[in-house]
């Protein structure tokens, strides 16, 4: 089925070797940051700003550098050193810059440097504003490291380091219950996932005797289909916990207890794709077996649903925001399970997505700031004289998020659902049903923030953001309407030989019967947003009984179903464990420790103190020594 | 070359070649120079001078290596009696590089409230007057910086030798010195000097049997170079029971200084009893100098007779790691734990002594042999030794430093960078991923593996859990116990040891991450001379 053969990467010349140094720049800032202390508050969110900028400048020289390569001479292998000299199984520390991890460089480094600045207003008065750029700092690297590797085994470091990354800045307001909690939850429930991968790479090592994208591409076709789809359910295990699809969900919508700038980062543009990034790498895995492959595509489609579901619910601005991710990224998921007809548009709609995404959290962000740090809509309204900028930019991403005609979302969003329509009628159907509901939450949120009444409480006066904030802004914002026109044409022949994926390029004008329904839908979902919001719309929540409401206020029960089917078995079967170490387990190791600990103190008599029975332990040690050798002559 | 050279009578002066040798002869001129200025410097400035004088031997001794290396320059020297091979270089830098370390520990007095490890006075009886006199004037014995050199000097020459009379000499050059520190603590200095005299009596046995091992080994080939030993087994016209016999007999010279099983009694006494800093300088570059000394006597000298020492050396690896593990963990004194720790690792170095995996035993290019095993092993527990004794020497009550366990409860919470270099240290002792010393023992086991001692590593293996035990449970009991001692504190040291310990954290870690170069270096630095 993979028509086009994995292409081996070249050796690296001149700046394609020094591509370590976009890892190791933002990991030197924070070091410095982390160590030098209090010394540096005063320069060093200038340092930690600074450092994934240089990043983003020199991907963008590879990138250039690559554009100008022939196809076959794209892919760049970066050896780096043994981890660790294993006879028969490659454990290599190495990056691999080809057409997929270059762009995924320059979002993180693009859409981060962008956040970095961003920060440096939205943080201006936190006391503990370096560690904020130091924890800043550690992510980009982590995620850097991530998206570099040439192995499963070096992303599972960087997997492991944005989860640690994640983990801090939820937790930054530490002081806080509820973010402590949330961080934990987080780092909890990404745990399950990375069993997933953990387990996978096992699988990898023991089948193909390396982890290496390459060696994995290649020797796939040669694993037995049961091999296969056990790599790929882990693997898809690995992503939900990760990308936060389904039924790992639960983690995102707390995650939003970090700093806002954290969550238009790391729990929308960049981590939270990186299960999309590991599907898309791992499609040789997919292609083997069928059933893994459907399950990535049913897991997208469900939390699609699920995903814009919680977002119509919500009054909180951040988690409208956490559930339309939760379900962009479903989208993505939707197409990397739809094999190499749905890859590259996987990758574009997680561009697209970084660039309209981070660009409205930014904005509710900058809404929060102006706010008093309220998150609630209800209280909102009216803003866009007040903060006519963010407004704007805002408006940008909604656009782009309902794909609105000749916007990102517009291009990268329609081809997947045109995509899962030949894949299969129901995910087609659902996909774009997906869309009219994005289309209605989307319109509510700035219906409830922008327009109608002033619903302020008392002493809150709105004020738009320094520059510093809004210049992100509107770089993230523009990026938001054009980059689907500048990447359409293009994408799909780029990112063919790194994602097997298999495209044919549609004009800027194409118009499909499903992209007119599509968007006949999208505008039902717009109106009736408008309808419902144009009104007033009451300070505190109304009680409903609409079990969809209160099922979305609810976050469609996750906890509950997470305490039921994981926690409460979960504690019995701890329970069970415990007795069964204590009685069973402890039993036998105590016995045999206390059967060491007495040969030990045996043997310490041995040692009295005195030098002549030393010596007479050396004459008995001779005498033995005397006794193998001359066993050895006789034998 | 060098038999005809001594057969025939004809004598012509000996053509030294003072380039190669340069690293052996900056580090002797060192130490003379040292006991010179003992005589010229007044007191208060000695201090100062020889520490200086000793660092910048080193440093010199320690480039000089790093040029002949880079310049590859691999022969038999100075007449046949010093070899400058891989082994001789790795060793030399190994030496240098912690007998530096060693140094600033030497010189360490920061923690002590300015007063050294050593004793002010080691003429005055302990408990008099005179002591206490002599501890208020705070003299120091400034000796102890041109013994340190004279040990490293020697140590050097031992791992370097061609022949069984200079790695003799050697030998007794290095544990000369080495008894003298000993006996030279601040504290409990009855018990330091006990140690010492245990040491020398010891030392002095062992010194006895390798030299008639010597005798009967030279009394089978007629020299005393390996060239000519490993020449005349493979002629092997006599009857081998001299050879054998003689065999043995150096062995344990050698195994007595790595101090293995049934050869260690002097170990967990004299660590207990030197001063610290010098305990981690025996328990690394004795080490280092013994095991290579070792490999060049039985790879080089004996290697012929490698179906006679294979299990011999299994059965001492055996004993030498079980009772090092096991007696470990009745132990409530840290230095004596980690007396019998070294002990343990002395048992895993010699599994792959025993394994015997080299060049001329069907061994790749590419693999990492017995030697090149041992040279990681030895780099990854070096660091990891020193630095575990630099950390020692800080946790202090107010009678000096407070070595029972017990003191060490709740120091994590308390002090949680020191407890987490102190953890590092020890999960690279006990083998954990990521350190140093995991990779040292992947390496070494593989080595006796490859070499047809699949059960010996089966040992290892359980040895090792058995060994992890104690280990941890210094971390248990650093994070999991409240301080029940309020007086025992973390005492800051100078910057110098700082670093010291910095260097040490950073090279455990660095050989656990990164270790693919160091592997390759020190394979590429890998085959004996003869």
């Amino acid at each position: 089925m993979n028509l086009l053969e994995t292409v081996n990467p070249v050796a690296a010349t001149g700046l394609f070797s020094y591509a370590w140094l976009m890892i190791a720049i933002p990991a030197l800032g924070a070091t410095v940051l982390l160590l030098a202390g209090r010394a540096s508050d005063a320069w060093g969110h200038i340092v930690a700003t600074l450092a994934p900028i240089i990043s983003f400048v020199i991907g963008l020289v590879l990138f250039v550098q690559m554009l100008g390569r022939p196809v076959d001479q794209r892919a760049v292998s970066v050896p780096m050193w043994d981890l660790i000299p294993s006879g028969a199984w490659d454990i290599r520390v190495g990056l691999l810059v080809d057409q997929l991890s270059i762009v995924f460089v320059l979002l993180v480094t693009g859409v981060g440097s962008l956040i970095h600045i961003y920060s440096i207003g939205y943080m201006a008065h936190d006391p503990r504003r370096r560690r904020f750029f130091a924890y800043l700092n550690l992510f980009i690297t982590a995620m850097l490291t991530l998206v570099l590797a040439n192995n499963y085994l070096v992303l599972f470091i960087g997997w492991e380091g944005v989860g640690l990354a994640s983990y801090l800045l939820i937790g930054f307001w530490q002081d806080r219950n509820s973010a402590a909690v949330a961080a934990k939850k987080a780092f909890v429930v990404n745990r399950v996932g990375d069993l997933g991968l953990t387990m996978a790479i096992f699988t990898m090592l023991a089948q193909f005797g390396s982890s290496s994208f390459i060696d994995v591409n290649n020797n796939a076709a040669h694993l037995s289909h049961g091999w296969a789809t056990l790599l790929g359910f882990l693997l898809l295990l690995a992503a939900c916990g990760k990308s936060a699809q389904v039924p790992l969900q639960s983690w995102l919508l707390d995650a939003m207890e970090g700093p806002t700038p954290v969550s238009a980062l790391i729990h929308a543009a960049t981590m939270v794709t990186a299960g999309v990034y590991l599907v898309v790498r791992s499609h040789a895995i997919y292609e083997q077996t069928a059933a893994a492959t459907l399950g990535v595509a049913i897991v997208g489609t469900v939390t699609l649903l699920f995903g814009a579901w919680i977002g119509t619910a919500k009054d909180d601005i951040k988690k409208v925001l956490a559930g339309s991710t939760m379900s962009q990224i479903g989208y993505m998921m939707l197409a990397a399970g739809l094999g190499p007809i749905g890859a590259a548009f996987a990758i574009f709609h997680l561009l697209s997505h970084g660039f309209f995404k981070a660009n409205m959290f930014l904005g509710a962000g900058s809404v929060m700031h102006g706010m008093n740090d309220d998150v609630n809509m209800r209280h909102y309204g009216a803003l866009r004289k007040m903060m006519p900028a963010t407004f704007l930019t805002f408006a940008m991403g909604y656009l782009a998020i309902i794909g609105f005609p000749f916007t990102a979302g517009y291009y990268s969003k329609d081809q997947i659902i045109e995509a899962a329509f030949t894949k299969s009628f129901t995910l087609g159907l659902l996909a774009m049903l997906g869309a009219a509901v994005t289309a209605f939450y989307m319109t509510r949120l700035m219906m409830m923030t922008f327009v109608g009444q002033k619903r302020w409480l008392d002493g809150v006066q709105p004020h738009e953001s320094p520059a510093v904030m809004t210049i992100p802004l509107w770089i993230l914002g523009v990026a938001s309407l054009v980059a689907g026109l500048v990447m359409n044409n293009w994408i799909g022949g780029w990112l063919a030989p790194p994602t097997g994926a298999q495209v044919d390029n549609v004009g800027l004008f194409h118009v499909t019967a499903t992209g007119l329904i599509t968007m006949a839908l999208v505008a039902v979902g717009i109106f009736l947003g408008w309808w419902f919001f144009r009104a007033d719309v009451p300070s505190t929540a109304p009680v409903s009984r609409n079990p969809f409401t209160v099922a979305g206020r609810h976050d469609l029960y996750g906890d509950a179903f997470n305490e039921a089917v994981f926690m409460r078995p979960g504690q019995a079967l701890v329970a069970g464990v415990d007795v069964l170490d204590v009685k069973v387990v402890d039993g036998s190791v105590m016995n045999s420790a206390g059967i060491v600990g007495g040969t030990s103190a045996l043997l310490r008599r041995v040692q009295n103190g005195y030098v002549r029975s030393y010596a007479l332990t050396m004459v008995f040690g001779t005498i033995l020594v005397g006794v193998v050798l001359i066993l050895g002559q006789i034998g | 070359m060098t038999s005809s050279l001594l057969q025939s009578l004809e004598v012509t002066a000996p053509k030294l070649e003072y380039s190669l040798l340069a690293p052996l002869i900056i580090v002797l001129t060192g130490a003379c120079i040292g006991v010179l200025l003992e005589a010229f410097v007044p007191r208060h400035r000695r201090r100062d001078v020889q520490t200086i004088i000793a660092g910048l031997s080193m440093l010199a001794a320690l480039l000089s290596v790093a040029f002949t290396w880079a310049k590859g320059t691999r022969q038999v020297a100075a007449l046949g009696s010093v070899v400058i091979d891989g082994p001789t270089l790795a060793a030399w830098s190994g030496l240098l590089v912690f007998g530096g370390m060693a140094l600033v520990l030497f010189a360490e007095r920061r923690v002590g409230a300015g007063q050294s490890s050593f004793t002010p006075m080691a003429a005055a009886m302990p408990g008099t007057p005179l002591e206490r006199r002599a501890s208020l004037a705070r003299t120091e014995h400034t000796e102890i910086y041109p013994l340190l050199l004279l040990a490293v000097f020697g140590m050097m020459l031992f791992a370097g030798s061609g022949d069984l009379l200079t790695m003799f000499v050697a030998l007794e050059i290095f544990s000369l010195p080495l008894y003298l520190l000993s006996g030279l603590a601040r504290r409990r200095r009855l018990l330091s000097q006990e140690a010492a005299l245990k040491y020398f009596l010891l030392g002095a046995l062992s010194s006895a049997l390798f030299l008639y091992g010597a005798a009967l080994l030279y009394g089978y080939s007629g020299s005393f170079y390996f060239s000519d030993i490993d020449k005349a087994i493979s002629v092997g016209q006599q009857s081998t029971g001299m050879l054998v016999a003689g065999l043995g007999l150096v062995t344990i010279g050698l195994l007595f200084k790595i101090g293995a099983v049934p050869f260690h009694s002097w170990t967990p006494d004299v660590y207990t009893g030197a001063p610290t800093p010098v305990t981690g300088f025996m328990a690394v570059c004795t080490k280092l100098a013994a095991v290579v000394a070792l490999l060049r006597v039985l790879y080089a000298g004996l290697g012929a007779l490698r179906w006679d020492w294979q299990p011999l050396i299994a059965v001492i690896a055996v004993l030498t790691m079980l009772v090092g593990a096991i007696v470990a963990i009745s132990q409530s004194d840290i230095k004596r734990m980690l007396a019998y720790s070294s002990i343990a690792h002395a048992g895993f170095l010699l599994t792959a002594v025993a394994g015997a995996s080299t060049s001329g035993n069907g061994l790749g290019a590419a693999q990492v042999g017995s030697t090149g095993a041992i040279l990681f092993y030895m780099a990854a527990y070096g660091f990891a030794n020193i630095g575990a004794f630099g950390l020692v020497m800080l946790v202090r009550t107010a009678g000096g430093e407070a070595t029972t366990l017990s003191s060490w409860r709740g120091l994590g919470r308390k002090h949680p960078l020191f407890a987490a270099t102190m953890t590092l240290f020890l999960l690279s002792f006990a083998g954990i991923p990521l350190t140093g010393g995991f990779v040292g023992k992947l390496l070494v086991f593989g080595a006796a593996w490859r070499g047809g001692y699949a059960w010996l590593v089966a040992v290892a293996v359980l040895a090792s859990i058995i060994a992890a035990f104690f280990y941890l449970r210094l971390v248990v009991l650093m994070y999991f116990h409240e301080a029940d001692d309020e007086e025992v504190v973390v005492a800051r040291p100078g910057i110098q040891t700082i670093l010291v310990l910095a260097l040490a954290a950073v090279a455990t870690l660095v050989l656990g991450l990164y270790s693919g170069p160091f592997v390759k270096v020190l394979t590429e630095a890998s085959g004996f001379l003869r």
